[in-house]
């Protein structure tokens, strides 16, 4: 009976194990694959489902346009409507006037005291909060979107290191945007130069390094700065070194493009392009700018420290230690430099890109909704979520590569681990937002964020069904990484970026950019990514398939020209937004019409 | 007893207090990060350099280490990758799964600024090279691709690489030149010649070391499969010469050099539509050639032999494709006429 009991015991014990390590099991073990059903794969539905989120999105924002719209055509009917009134009260016969006349009469006769409803006074707006009454809209095509409200009082020193920033941030998108778009025109004209210096394999880490190092990296830092000191109400502890972060990263992504197009290159690993020489000096940056956010923070005035400033100071501390690994040589010979080139490359976008990304939504997204994040502490389990999952997944880049199984597997299964945070943090933008819905077709500023944040749910996501062995199968190596780097680089943090910096700028210069070019910026950059997107997804997919049938390799090339057309088209539409977004940024910085300055001398060094 | 517990909670307190302890807050996040770092990928690389070469594995040359500079400098590995994976679609790329060893000798610190050669790459858009010097041997082919690829492969999307080369004048070639013999619509001026640089010989002389290495004892590492096919039927169908699909054969191993239409590139690679050999009643000539190789007509590039990579099926139902299609008048031919080829060529060397 005890023996009976025991095996029953030790049953159900084994039986609770393996329920506890069913999902583990089911994702790391999936290596019978069948190709002929590749379109049930879980992986590939997942992406499925992912991608129509976003066309939901879209046809959402589009429906509220739409509705508007019609709402316009609508009003003016009813004008019409009035006028054709107007007239036929012109055409009226002289008797029925003065019937319609004696009516009028004897009812103008009944009288109001005139104070039944309200007092006798006239309404004066004592406070100055209505600036503009109109009856005629500028443009009669689109909603009129709100002006910011009020600017918020700024040093003028801080100021100016955000505009820096922010320009020389603008200058690597429109530059690393136009070699990309270059590059991608070579996948159907192979032949339009023969200058080594413009060759596709020295021109592609030219791209993504510019946009990575120089764009990206410089709009975060210098968001970051006014964040930093924002939420800390304090004075940034060292403007000297913020400049001195500025002319190093811009030195570096300047050296670096230069000593790229020239042949000279790290090796060849994503990311890890540019020399050790060059790298140090952007690594020098962070080291300054992690030090100068630290000691703000150290001497903030509040006792609590802002969950922004968690991811922001994370992001700086870990890109550093990020830095020195990749490129300490100890461990970086043979597969070694493999192993650290998975944990490199993903993390230079995990660590770096994502987190403080993430940290400055925290700040500008309910700063731009004029209310508090919907919650503090889902952001930080985000956080420490996105430091233990995020770190473990690089190897997921080399899935049946010689690299050791065991790590493949890791990384498999923490990137299906990555749902923690993406799901925390995407709750808690959503939650924020929730409520502010209306919101988004008065604003400029709240499309940008909810792309990035639905980008951010789905960008990851596909990410985390993408590394599944299945997947790996047939996506691996294709096209379709490129449509996944551009749907997190370019869907969450280009598309967030832009959304802060829409967000401040004007709040800081009180110049606002037109609402039509804001809004020929958004949306040549959100139908371009996504022709871009889907268009090297079904290519990638249908190249995966070629080669599991075991056809020539160069039918795998032929059958993706039409797709890297249509990744052109996208890709133009994209490089031209960037172009408006320039502009739009010239509008937001310049001198000119800056009437405070002209009526106050020395102002520049003053608050303003 | 009870103000210790206290104590210890306070500490606690201080110890967790992330929110309001900016020090204690970076340091945890630094002391995480390091840690998982060090498990996940700084002590697995350093086991990982732990490896030696094959028994048979050549030493890298000095010239083939140059042309392995120019490869990472052109950014090669941004299309072309370096690894046969474990799963069976990978199976055209080499006779087996890479391992660490095969990289013993190129995937060294390239000196004091550069590290590590990135070779393993992770996109596809040009084939896979691991075994490039075997499937493709020849030189001169190797030249003309990297003169203007859609010299050799009409369709391809791979940049030209002129600077590897010069133009000179025809009459000042000197002995030791390489000269490149280029069809008519990409040859340079009359009275000029291409010539290859020394950067282009050496990247070359790398590509032609692109070789797996055979295991020791003949071990053969499995593929994992692709499809878990039906067995229905006779499982030897798979070795029949008609189940073998001939047009796709010639696409993956011959179209590179004789086209994709048969008419070959004048000046380098023979056309076989039309060919005499081809459309000889007795396939025995073009057998041979295509087992051994030729090199008998000094006015085209030389052929590599075919017997190690190709069984007597596959031949057979290439032969057939090539001896039937763009308009040649040949008989198919069978398995069996090869396997007798075969056997004659191998005891005619090793009598």
């Amino acid at each position: 009976m005890s023996y009976l009991r025991n095996t029953m015991d030790y049953s159900r014990q084994t039986c609770i194990i393996s329920l506890f390590f069913l999902p583990l099991t089911a994702v790391a073990q999936t290596t019978t694959v069948n190709s002929e059903d590749w379109i049930t794969s879980p992986g590939i539905i997942g992406t499925l489902v992912l991608v129509f989120i976003v066309v939901f999105i879209a046809v959402l924002i589009f429906m509220a346009r739409l509705n508007s719209y019609v709402k316009l055509l609508k009003h003016r009917q009813l004008e019409k409507k009035n006028l054709a009134f107007n007239e036929e009260l012109l055409a009226l016969q002289e008797e029925e006037i003065d019937t319609i006349l004696q009516q009028r009469k004897s009812g103008l006769k009944y009288r109001l005291k005139g104070t039944e409803l309200g007092s006798d006074q006239g309404a004066v707006d004592e406070k100055g909060l209505i600036s503009r009454v109109t009856n005629e809209p500028e443009n009669p095509l689109f909603d009129e979107k709100k002006k910011t409200p009020l600017g918020i009082e700024t040093p003028y020193a801080l100021k100016k290191i955000v505009t820096y920033y922010l320009g020389a941030s603008v200058f690597w998108l429109v530059f690393g945007t136009l070699v990309g778009q270059y590059v991608g025109m070579k996948f159907l004209w192979p032949e339009m130069d023969h200058f080594s210096w413009l060759s596709f394999g020295r021109l592609r880490p030219v791209h993504t390094n510019a946009v990575f190092w120089g764009w990206a990296s410089l709009a975060m830092i210098g968001l970051g700065y006014f964040v930093i000191a924002r939420t800390s109400n304090a004075k940034i502890h060292s403007y000297g070194s913020a400049w001195w972060t500025w002319r190093l990263i811009n030195l570096a992504v300047l050296l670096g493009t230069l000593s790229l197009m020239s042949g000279i290159n790290n090796g060849g690993g994503e990311y890890r392009e540019y020399t050790w020489p060059v790298m140090l000096l952007f690594a020098m940056g962070l080291v300054i700018t992690f030090w100068n956010f630290y000691k703000t923070i150290a001497s903030r005035k509040i006792t609590d420290i802002y969950v922004s400033n968690w991811y922001m100071l994370a992001a700086l501390i870990w890109t550093t230690v990020l830095a020195i690994i990749g490129y300490m040589p100890f461990f970086s010979n043979g597969l070694g430099e493999t192993v650290i080139q998975g944990y490199y490359m993903h993390q230079g976008v995990g660590m770096w890109f994502m987190t403080f990304t993430l940290g400055l939504i925290y700040y500008y997204l309910p700063s731009s909704l004029n209310k508090p994040i919907y919650s503090y502490s889902l952001g930080v389990l985000a956080f420490w979520t996105q430091m233990l999952f995020y770190t473990m997944i690089g190897t997921h880049h080399f899935v049946f590569s010689p690299l050791p199984w065991w790590l493949q597997t890791t990384a498999i299964v923490f990137s299906a681990g990555m749902f923690i945070p993406v799901v925390a943090g995407t709750t808690n933008f959503l939650m924020t937002m929730r409520g502010s819905w209306s919101h988004i077709s008065k604003s400029y500023v709240l499309p940008f964020f909810l792309v990035g944040v639905i980008f951010y749910f789905v960008g990851s996501t596909q990410g985390s069904v993408q590394a599944f062995r299945f997947t790996n199968y047939v996506w691996h190596f294709t096209d379709f990484n490129v449509a996944h780097s551009h749907m997190t680089m370019y869907g969450i943090i280009t598309f967030i970026l832009w959304a802060c910096i829409y967000t401040i700028l004007p709040k800081l210069t009180g110049k606002e950019p037109p609402q039509v070019l804001v809004g020929a910026h958004f949306w040549m950059a959100f139908v371009g990514l996504f022709a871009y997107m889907i268009s090297l997804m079904v290519g990638g997919t249908y190249k995966g398939l070629s080669w599991i049938e075991g056809n020539a390799f160069l039918n795998s090339v032929i059958l993706m020209k039409p797709y890297w057309l249509w990744r052109a088209i996208g890709g133009s539409l994209m490089f031209t937004s960037h172009l408006i977004f320039a502009y739009n940024f010239y509008i937001m910085v310049n001198k000119r019409k800056s009437v405070e300055s002209l009526s106050v001398p020395g102002v520049e060094h003053g608050n303003n | 007893m009870f103000l210790e517990w206290n104590m210890g909670t306070i500490k606690l307190n201080v110890m967790f207090d992330f929110h309001k302890n900016h020090k204690v807050l970076v340091i945890a996040a630094l002391v995480g990060f390091v840690t998982l770092s060090f498990i996940v990928a700084v002590f697995p690389a350093y086991q990982m350099q732990d490896v030696q070469p094959l028994p048979q594995q050549p030493v890298m040359t000095q010239s083939e280490r140059n042309g392995l500079e120019v490869y990472i400098r052109e950014g090669c590995v941004a299309c072309h990758t370096q690894q046969v994976r474990n799963i069976e679609m990978d199976n055209m790329w080499g006779d087996r799964p890479s391992i660490p060893s095969d990289y013993y000798y190129s995937k060294e610190r390239m000196g004091v600024w550069r590290q590590s050669p990135s070779l393993l790459g992770s996109e596809r858009t040009g084939p896979d090279l691991t075994n490039i010097g075997k499937r493709q041997p020849s030189i001169d082919w190797h030249l003309l691709h990297l003169y203007n690829p859609r010299s050799v492969v009409g369709q391809s999307i791979m940049p030209s690489y002129p600077w590897l080369f010069e133009i000179i004048d025809t009459n000042s070639i000197g002995g030791d030149d390489k000269v490149v013999n280029l069809p008519e619509s990409f040859a340079p001026p009359r009275g000029t010649t291409v010539i290859a640089k020394k950067e282009a010989l050496q990247l070359v002389a790398y590509l032609q070391s692109l070789q797996q290495t055979d295991l020791p004892d003949g071990r053969e590492e499995k593929f994992i499969p692709a499809l878990e096919r039906k067995q229905t039927g006779d499982t030897k169908d798979i070795n029949n010469t008609s189940s073998l699909n001939g047009e796709t054969l010639y696409l993956q191993t011959c179209a590179v050099c004789h086209q994709d239409n048969g008419k070959g590139v004048a000046g380098a690679f023979p056309p076989l539509a039309g060919s005499e050999i081809v459309n000889d009643e007795d396939p025995e000539l073009m057998i041979k050639i295509i087992l051994q190789g030729y090199d008998a007509r000094s006015e085209f590039a030389t052929m590599q032999a075919f017997a190690d990579q190709l069984s007597d099926a596959e031949i057979a139902a290439i032969a057939t494709h090539e001896r039937t299609s763009w308009g040649n008048t040949g008989s198919k031919v069978t398995e069996e006429e090869v396997r007798k080829i075969r056997e004659y060529i191998n005891k005619d060397l090793n009598p």
